[in-house]
């Protein structure tokens, strides 16, 4: 896309500095945690040892005793308020602290007011709870056998552990094609629960003013907005009305989705301030982190492609046992229990598809987030990718070759998905070429035929991914019946700088400079005289918060129409100024003219002072405008990642030699910022194909619930990945622009999973389940006598 | 136990438990929060902070050990309205994004670039594998310090200060 405007004034394409970092790197943001306010108390929580257990006695009085320690909250005092249960965004139930059982390992189970964080800890590990152990159901598809223990006791007609059977596509049709096929591959795929992990945890500070009557909760959250709105639903029959409640989301030490559900924790200290009137401050440390708060993935897939044996494909059919652990906490729209995995049919041009879920409970913590993705989509990417690679092998196929015959074409958009969505634009083969060009594929594998030869491990994998980001449209998208449009307001001053205020929340994401070059686009108005703010529910419009890719496709949009408006009416008041017809105007960023006579103009700066001083009669003073932007629909980036791996034969490991990420994310807003977040996406691809997993031993006891067993990739690790780019505008995004943030999450798993299949098929692995580890391939590899 | 210690080149005193952290004597006793807090197993290094010239992760460090010494951390780092050139170096190369591993990526950084002034990438990598990033895939801050190596090796202007302590 060519520049519209010039360096000064820093509009779109231009890869301005960041407005966010000179507080950064002077260790002067503002954290949560950073927030000390007079008297305040510190909340400690304690939690449950056991997976699965009864709670016969909780003994607080040695807690009670601890100096420093004020009171003990447990359910029995949340069930006088009728606040020791709260909904779930998907409408099920979750305890605040329990009143009869617990239901996973970590969950909490008492709470600890005290004057100071150590005298909180101190408590905490005081209270003694006395438990009467339960079967543990930890492996959904056991969890399903008839005389499984029913484990959502406390739901009187619950007969089973199924939350819910969902089931999408036309069964018929992809059961013929099925039938029909010449060749069909099929593979059981599990894609492990992971954990976001963002280095600041979560926590807030409550405070309950009792003279204003009135409650403040600086928060760790990626949506303050609808937050606001769940608290007045649930705690409004004690007197917490919407408009009593403010939600102050500061600078926020990444999200990736962890941050969009709440937690037990942050209810018991808005408890406790409103109970004490004092200022509660709440900071999970990374343990509970880990153990307790929302997980991502953990889908039990099997998956089925047809196809005929000149390569084009032709159906897919997925069946999926969703575990959600005790209750459906996950972050999707409503209406879509299993997110956006419809989206499985990718890149790939397919007659018919089905996909069937089936939502679990099992003696785990709670969750369903995304992990940096648009709800579920890499769970979907990684089947079809896989799937697409398995075929390729299977009738010994380049995967670049099969993949390329069985693109979606460029002349096919807007492309209607055989499971119903309506792809925007895209042109993948042209991404997968240039990754090709780009890593020199013809070379790598001729370099892979001479090392096989030679007995060495060398594997190339290729993921051409296509995302779904932008939820969404409010004839389909909500959440807890809020649907999910942005908005942006914008205040131009009389002096021609301005003020933009959003719906969403960055968490790192850079918006306070690219909704800036935005507006500085769209309204000539440099963009470090514009100051963007958001995350404070008592000055910015009403938005559904940023997670999901969904902060350029939907606020994005939001300022772009916004700022529309006000050049709209910038136009009247320079065709007053000038004393010509508004039809006489030709606007450049940042001024109107007068056609064929450039010399006689308005600057936006000098519309402004007049919308203010001389503004024309029978108009309304000042310069401001708001956009609630709904979209018409969603917005599909994509892109082709190339990965090579060497393998280790005496060890399994893994080696990433090279990597490289062509994407596709349409007319780009701030070129830095979208290659910054490209690289952290790919190494967040990386994390669970190579290293993070959270599992469960038989008595649900957690593994990989601290940094020491769950790997975080460090730089050591992380591969120096090469990025490129195409692109293709989105025909309905004002700006053409499409989501980026977490296409490479999504896409990369799929390139290295299918780069280790590669380096191994020739012994006869078909698959490996993420994460790859070492022991997991030095298994494999002496399995067939590789290695000794 | 009544300690006093050196902060950023000011003197502090303070009566502090024997188990209070370092970590916590900086945020919540002097109230310099740009030093963060990202786990309780001395992995993230978010915390890190200079003692005497070295990194420590300042969760696993007792206050009490900082008796009489000099503590440095992020808000150290600008001298005299001047930042440091690595700071400078993670704004140009978009070395930072949610901010919240910044503080200890700049502190390690520091030390590292006193120790080694013209570091390869590798060396890069490896010192700074004690600081967890989750949003930068750490490209960035490797081009940082690689940007803030080459501004530290160039002739600076008589009088100029290289900068922190």
């Amino acid at each position: 896309m060519a520049l519209r405007t010039s360096p000064e004034i820093g509009g779109m394409g231009h890869s301005l500095r960041r407005k966010e970092d000179p507080r950064f790197i002077r260790g002067k943001g503002t954290y949560v945690d950073d927030i000390q306010l007079p008297g305040m108390l510190y909340l400690d929580i304690a939690r449950s040892p056991y997976a699965h257990a009864r709670i016969v006695r909780i003994d607080t009085a040695r807690a009670l005793a601890v100096p420093g320690v004020l009171a003990v909250i447990t359910g029995q005092d949340l069930a006088k308020y009728n606040l020791h249960w709260m909904p779930t965004l998907m409408s099920d139930t979750q305890m605040v602290l329990p009143v009869d059982k617990v239901m996973y390992q970590a969950q909490e189970v008492a709470a600890v007011l005290a004057t100071s964080r150590y005298a909180a800890a101190d408590g905490a590990a005081a209270i003694s709870v006395e438990y009467e152990p339960l079967p543990v159901v930890v492996d959904p598809r056991k969890a399903l056998e008839p005389g499984a223990p029913v484990l959502r006791t406390d739901k009187k007609d619950r007969k089973d552990n199924r939350i819910w059977h969902w089931e999408w596509g036309d069964r018929a049709a992809t059961d013929r094609a099925m039938a029909e096929a010449e060749v069909t591959v099929t593979q059981d795929i599990y894609i492990p629960r992971i954990h976001v992990a963002s280095i600041e945890t979560c926590g807030c500070v409550a405070h309950f003013d009792k003279v204003e009557d009135r409650l403040t909760v600086w928060m760790t959250t990626q949506a303050p907005h609808a937050i606001r709105t769940v608290f007045a639903l649930v705690a409004g029959h004690v007197g917490l009305a919407e408009h009593k409640i403010r939600i102050i989301s500061p600078d926020i030490g990444g999200g990736f989705g962890g941050k969009v559900p709440v937690y037990p924790g942050y209810v018991i200290a808005v408890a406790a301030s409103v109970l004490t009137g004092k200022p509660v401050k709440w900071i999970e440390d990374r343990m509970e982190n880990l153990q307790a708060d929302s997980f991502a993935r953990d889908y039990h897939i099997t998956a089925q492609l047809a196809g005929r044996r000149d390569g084009t494909l032709t159906a897919l059919r997925i069946t999926t046992i969703a575990d959600h652990g005790y209750t459906d906490a996950a972050a999707n729209p409503s209406k879509f229990p299993a997110g956006l995995f419809h989206v499985c049919t990718g890149s790939y041009d397919l007659r018919a598809a089905h996909v069937a879920v089936d939502g679990v409970y099992t003696n785990k913590p709670p969750g369903g987030i995304a992990y940096r993705c648009s709800f579920r989509v890499t769970e979907a990417v990684h089947t079809i990718e896989r799937m697409v690679d398995l075929m390729a092998h299977e009738l010994g196929m380049d995967p670049a070759a099969l993949r390329m015959k069985n693109f979606i074409r460029p002349d096919q958009f807007p492309y209607r998905s055989a499971l119903g969505w309506e792809y925007d634009s895209g042109d993948y083969a042209a991404a997968l070429r240039k990754a090709m060009d780009r890593i020199g594929y013809a070379d790598l594998r001729r370099e892979q035929a001479e090392k096989r030869a030679r007995g060495e491990l060398m594997g190339i994998g290729i993921s051409s991914f296509t995302e779904i980001v932008g939820a969404g449209p409010s004839k389909h998208f909500d959440i807890l019946g809020l649907k999910m449009f942005d908005s942006c307001e914008i205040r131009i001053h009389p002096t021609g700088k301005a003020i933009a205020r959003f719906g969403t929340k960055s968490q790192g994401q850079g918006h306070e400079t690219t909704y800036a070059q935005i507006l500085a686009e769209e309204l000539g108005i440099p963009a470090k005289d514009i100051k963007v703010e958001e995350g404070d529910t008592d000055t910015a419009p009403y938005g559904l918060g940023t997670y999901a890719s969904r902060s350029t496709p939907v606020a994005g949009a939001a300022a772009a129409v916004a700022a529309r408006k006000i050049r709209d009416k910038a136009r009247k008041i320079a065709a007053h100024l000038l004393e010509v017809a508004e039809e006489d105007l030709v606007w450049e960023p940042g001024k109107f003219s007068v056609k064929g006579a450039p010399g006689k103009a308005k600057t936006i700066q000098e519309i402004a002072f007049a919308a203010y001083t001389d503004h024309p009669q029978g108009m309304e003073a000042g310069l401001e405008a708001v956009s609630y932007y709904d979209p018409p629909n969603l917005t599909f980036p994509f892109g082709s990642y190339i990965c090579v791996v060497d393998i280790d034969k005496g060890t399994g490991q893994v080696h990433v030699r090279r990597f490289v990420a062509v994407d596709d994310c349409g007319n780009i807003i701030n070129p830095m910022i979208v290659e910054g977040q490209i690289h952290g996406g790919l190494t967040m691809g990386l994390a669970p194909a190579l290293y993070e997993e959270i599992s469960y031993d038989e008595s649900g006891n957690v593994q990989g619930g601290s940094f020491i067993d769950y790997l975080l990739p460090t730089a050591v690790e992380t591969p120096r990945w090469e990025t490129d780019k195409t692109c293709t505008p989105s025909p309905h995004h004002p700006l053409g622009a499409k989501g980026v943030g977490e296409s490479a999450t999504v896409g990369a798993p799929a390139a290295i999973a299918n780069a280790v299949v590669d380096a191994l098929w020739h012994l006869g692995v078909r698959h490996v389940d993420i994460p790859i580890t070492p022991p997991k391939v030095w298994k494999l590899l002496r399995e067939r006598g590789v290695t000794e | 136990m009544h300690i006093h210690l050196t902060v950023n080149g000011q003197l502090h005193e303070a009566d502090v438990e024997p188990r209070l952290l370092l970590v916590h004597l900086i945020r919540d006793v002097l109230r310099l929060t740009g030093t963060h807090i990202g786990c309780d197993t001395t992995h993230c290094g978010a915390c890190t902070v200079l003692l005497d010239g070295r990194p420590v992760k300042s969760c696993t460090v007792f206050a009490v050990q900082a008796r009489g010494r000099h503590v440095t951390t992020v808000e150290g780092l600008e001298q005299d309205g001047q930042l440091h050139p690595l700071q400078e170096a993670f704004m140009a190369e978009h070395g930072l994004q949610c901010g919240y591993c910044t503080p200890g990526m700049l502190m390690t950084g520091y030390a590292f670039l006193k120790e080694h002034p013209r570091p390869t990438e590798e060396e890069i990598r490896w010192a700074i594998s004690g600081n967890l990033c989750r949003c930068t895939g750490y490209v960035n801050i490797v081009k940082s310090i690689q940007h803030a190596a080459a501004a530290l090796a160039a002739p600076r202007p008589a009088g100029a200060s290289q900068g922190g302590a």
